[in-house]
């Protein structure tokens, strides 16, 4: 094993948002600092680069944000999603500090635009970057670059050296080649475990083979496992993933926001069998998207099939493949290897349990089914429209839950204490403050706030 | 026999396609350009929409550099070369004759060639036409000559231009076109609007991700320069026929104000888009014609260095050669407009007005 040339003050360990902003944040404090990004130059910036959003605190119109969205408000929607599983202090500290993310995010070159066509919903409190996350990362890797940070990419660390209350080195596989990395200080930014199918069958079942990884093929959750082994006090349920609904045919990685699918209130899904097995109307997709990825998840193959008419095929955002598309339910079914006959049962049920009534596709309309075990509540109109389409869809992996346990400075613990030089930022301690659920634009807020104050406190353990 | 087991080819009109679908089910890039909000308008696109998107794309590269799915990755998007390809196939296909089209817009040889032609073309003309009479370069080249070879020569691909343009409009579905639309879509040329990332900055063209806004610069200087230019010309005409003052015009007339500082600025602009387009990467244009596109660069600048030296070589011997050489190129590029890099600015300017002329785009909410 070679050492690298080089002691740095600071090894940030992970490429993407909350590795960048504690590396260029210690980078300004004066600290030397050298960032160990895993993937490869094209693919750098993890998950992040997947990213469109963070939510943002803020007390009145603020470009890109429109109105005003105060602390409790922030907190009462994180509370709704996470059922109350967050540490209050640490939650409160993220939503306060994310008011003073966006000026620091445009000064130091990321640039903002209003909300996207089709997410009006979201302008008063996401705040969207122009281009996405991956114009975010790139002008993060400028910014650091011409801060005299140094970039490793391909550089994968497999293990970070806990002796006593200090980490004393890292030892990572940088092109191929084992090189101990020696530094004053380490924080570690590299993501969940979700792209590890291994870690994902132990923690879920074998089914969780058959799921799709939405984002970087990267975060293998090398780095957390071997800070477990070693004894680092840990949060969140490890059992857990995010998981959505996605189109059946995207890539097994990366395959990222366009694979999402928004048609289900205007569907009706079925499973391999060709029944029905939830209310897909029970409430707005926005409010519903993330529960499908463990329905779907729940059935047998893990697969599940939206079923739509040419009545709503253009009510939704569009898909990045084109629907499987038939004149008639059986040859629709039959296209997507179902039963033509439990599928025209299923529909034909459906069907004669609809009843007419005002059909409003952005509103709960109320406009639901009579005498069907599984009810659709909202939507619920027939499907008697040729051309019928057809969608499959699989659970895709958003993010793991189990993270390391930080406190208000972003430091990682052991049942002895703190470890003194190391820090946490960004999903690896996500956990934290995501106890289950999630809120749409949060995990690059967790990210931007607790990298910025490992950086900081990185940069003051060694100054 | 063996098989062939590369996936077939696209024509640039699919390969725009399916890389456009997957932007539209993203929108990330909504805010660089007119090309994305235009974008959300359809949930199909038929081929006359992928000519108006193309169109409407200024290459700035914006969406490239921004791009999660960009080679490696395999949905291996590449928006900007996707679209240069369609515009430049549209070009090539709504001009008449089209073999020209193909000819000039690829091949910066061609287009030396042609002028090596204009060149003898008009030696022979400066000393078989030599007037008996006549000032400055009046002398070597009397004006009515002069008026007589040019006029159709810039009339005559102007009216082809026009006949590619109302083929374009119906391509393109294009609208009635309303005073408002056009002086929308003015102001958006004459800002350089699209090539501003959306954020002021400028463009992701010489220096990888990094934006800059030199691009810009070089291509406003070019294009100001040119229509100085243009208006010093037509400034001495009106001078000629409505005055009777006839060149060689001193240094305080309209047609010297006009166009040295035109002159000078069509240089500084050549010299800058020169050097950027050595610079970035050919992989983000249309590559087959990069060499056409540079040659016609050069040849903007061959206009505006023989016309500036032609002003200072007033009354020495050399204005016969110099009118030679500067006549030639303003030549070409007046018979190459349609087949040239030229008809940008007519195809862009059609695609602002048309995208003008249509419901304004969902972007920003539902
Ligand atoms: C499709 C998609 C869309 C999303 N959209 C949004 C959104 O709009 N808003 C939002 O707030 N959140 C969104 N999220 C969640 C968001 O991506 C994450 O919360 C956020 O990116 C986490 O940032 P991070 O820096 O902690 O991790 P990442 O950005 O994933 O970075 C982890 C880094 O660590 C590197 N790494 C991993 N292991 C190692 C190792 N052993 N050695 C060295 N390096 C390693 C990886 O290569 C990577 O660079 C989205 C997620 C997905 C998948
Ligand atoms: S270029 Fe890439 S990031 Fe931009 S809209 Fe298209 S798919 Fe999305
Ligand atoms: S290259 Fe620039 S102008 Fe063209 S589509 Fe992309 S962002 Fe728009």
């Amino acid at each position: 094993m070679k050492d690298w040339p080089e002691t740095f003050d600071l090894a940030v360990v992970g490429g993407g948002n909350a590795a960048l902003c504690a590396a260029i944040t210690a980078a300004e404090a004066g600290a030397s600092v050298l960032v160990l990004e895993g993937a490869p130059a094209p693919y750098r910036g993890g998950n992040s680069r997947h990213t469109r959003n963070f939510r943002c605190m803020h007390r009145g119109p603020m470009f890109p944000l429109t109105g005003a969205y105060e602390e409790e408000e922030y907190l009462h929607d994180l509370m709704l999603v996470t059922k109350g599983k967050t540490d209050e202090g640490l939650a409160r500290l993220a939503i306060r500090s994310s008011e003073e993310c966006l000026p620091w995010m445009q000064a130091h070159g990321v640039r903002f635009q209003p909300s996207l066509s089709g997410t009006l919903s979201l302008s008063r409190t996401n705040a969207f970057f122009l281009g996405g996350g991956k114009a975010l990362v790139n002008a993060y890797y400028n910014t650091a670059a011409d801060l005299g940070v140094k970039i490793a990419y391909d550089a994968q660390v497999s293990h970070v050296h806990l002796d006593g209350d200090r980490i004393a080195w890292a030892e990572a596989e940088i092109a191929g080649h084992p090189v101990t990395v020696q530094a004053r200080a380490f924080v570690l930014a590299s993501g969940g475990f979700q792209a590890d199918l291994d870690w994902l069958a132990r923690a879920w079942g074998p089914a969780a083979r058959n799921f799709l990884i939405r984002g970087t093929p990267y975060n293998r959750g090398v780095v957390l496992r071997d800070m477990l082994d070693q004894g680092a006090d840990s949060v969140g349920d490890p059992t857990q993933c995010h998981a959505v609904a996605i189109d059946g045919r995207a890539p097994k990685y990366d395959g990222g926001i366009v694979t999402r699918l928004d048609c289900v209130p205007f569907s009706i899904v079925v499973n391999r069998n060709g029944d029905r097995f939830y209310d897909e109307g029970e409430d707005v997709w926005p409010k519903r998207y993330a529960i499908w990825g463990r329905l779907v998840a729940a059935q047998p193959d893990q697969v599940g099939y939206a079923l739509i008419d040419a009545k709503s095929i253009d009510l939704f955002m569009p898909s990045v493949f084109p629907p499987v598309k038939a004149d008639t339910i059986e040859g629709l079914a039959a296209q997507m290897n179902l039963d033509p006959q439990a599928v025209r049962r299923t529909v034909d049920g459906f069907n004669a349990a609809c009843r007419p009534g005002p059909f409003h596709p952005t509103e709960l309309d109320g406009l639901r089914t009579e005498g069907l075990e599984i009810a659709k509540t909202n939507w619920a109109r027939p499907l008697d429209t040729p051309p019928f389409y057809g969608y499959q869809l699989r659970p895709g992996v958003t993010f793991t839950y189990l993270g390391l346990k930080v406190d208000a400075r972003a430091q990682v613990h052991t049942a002895a204490g703190p470890i003194r030089n190391l820090w946490a930022a960004g999903e690896i301690m996500a956990g934290s403050i995501l106890g289950q659920g999630y809120l749409a634009g949060f995990g690059m807020t967790i990210g931007t706030v607790f990298g910025r104050i490992a950086g900081k406190e990185a940069a003051a353990h060694v100054a | 026999m063996s098989l062939d087991l590369t996936p077939p080819q696209l024509s640039a009109t699919e390969e725009a396609r399916r890389q456009i679908e997957i932007c539209n089910a993203c929108r990330y890039c909504e805010g660089f350009c007119a090309v994305f909000p235009a974008m959300t308008r359809e949930r199909a696109f038929a081929d006359g929409d992928l000519t108006q998107l193309a169109n409407l794309c200024h290459n700035c590269r914006g969406c490239y550099y921004a791009c999660q799915y960009t080679a490696p990755h395999e949905f291996a998007l590449n928006i900007p070369a996707a679209l240069a390809e369609v515009r430049v196939d549209s070009w090539e296909r709504l001009a008449r004759p089209q073999a020209l089209a193909r000819l000039f817009q690829t091949h910066g040889v061609a287009m030396a060639g042609a002028l090596v032609v204009a060149l003898a073309a008009f030696f022979w003309a400066l000393a078989a036409l030599r007037p008996e009479t006549g000032a400055g370069f009046y002398a070597y080249l009397a004006h009515n000559t002069l008026v007589a070879i040019f006029v159709p020569a810039f009339l005559l691909p102007l009216a082809l231009i026009g006949l590619s343009l109302r083929d374009y409009w119906r391509e393109v579905g294009g609208g009635r076109v309303r005073l408002s639309h056009v002086l929308r879509a003015f102001d958006s040329a004459a800002r350089m609007k699209n090539l501003s990332g959306g954020h002021g900055e400028g463009c992701n063209f010489e220096e990888g991700d990094r934006f800059s806004d030199r691009r810009r610069v070089f291509h406003q200087l070019m294009m100001y320069g040119f229509l100085l230019c243009f208006a010093s010309t037509a400034s001495g005409t009106v001078l000629h026929y409505g005055f009777g003052w006839e060149a060689p015009y001193p240094l305080l007339s309209p047609p010297k104000i006009l166009g040295v500082p035109g002159g000078v600025m069509m240089l500084a602009g050549t010299a800058g888009l020169v050097w950027l387009k050595l610079r970035a990467t050919a992989a983000l244009g249309a590559v087959r014609v990069w060499g056409g596109e540079m040659a016609f660069i050069l040849l903007l600048g061959a206009i505006a260095a023989t016309g500036l030296a032609l002003y200072g070589a007033s009354g020495t011997a050399l204005v016969g050669p110099l009118l030679a050489v500067h006549l030639a190129t303003v030549m070409v590029l007046f018979l190459l407009m349609p087949f040239s890099k030229m008809v940008h600015g007519f195809f862009r300017l059609a695609a602002l007005v048309a995208e003008a002329g249509k419901p304004a785009p969902a972007g920003g909410g539902e």
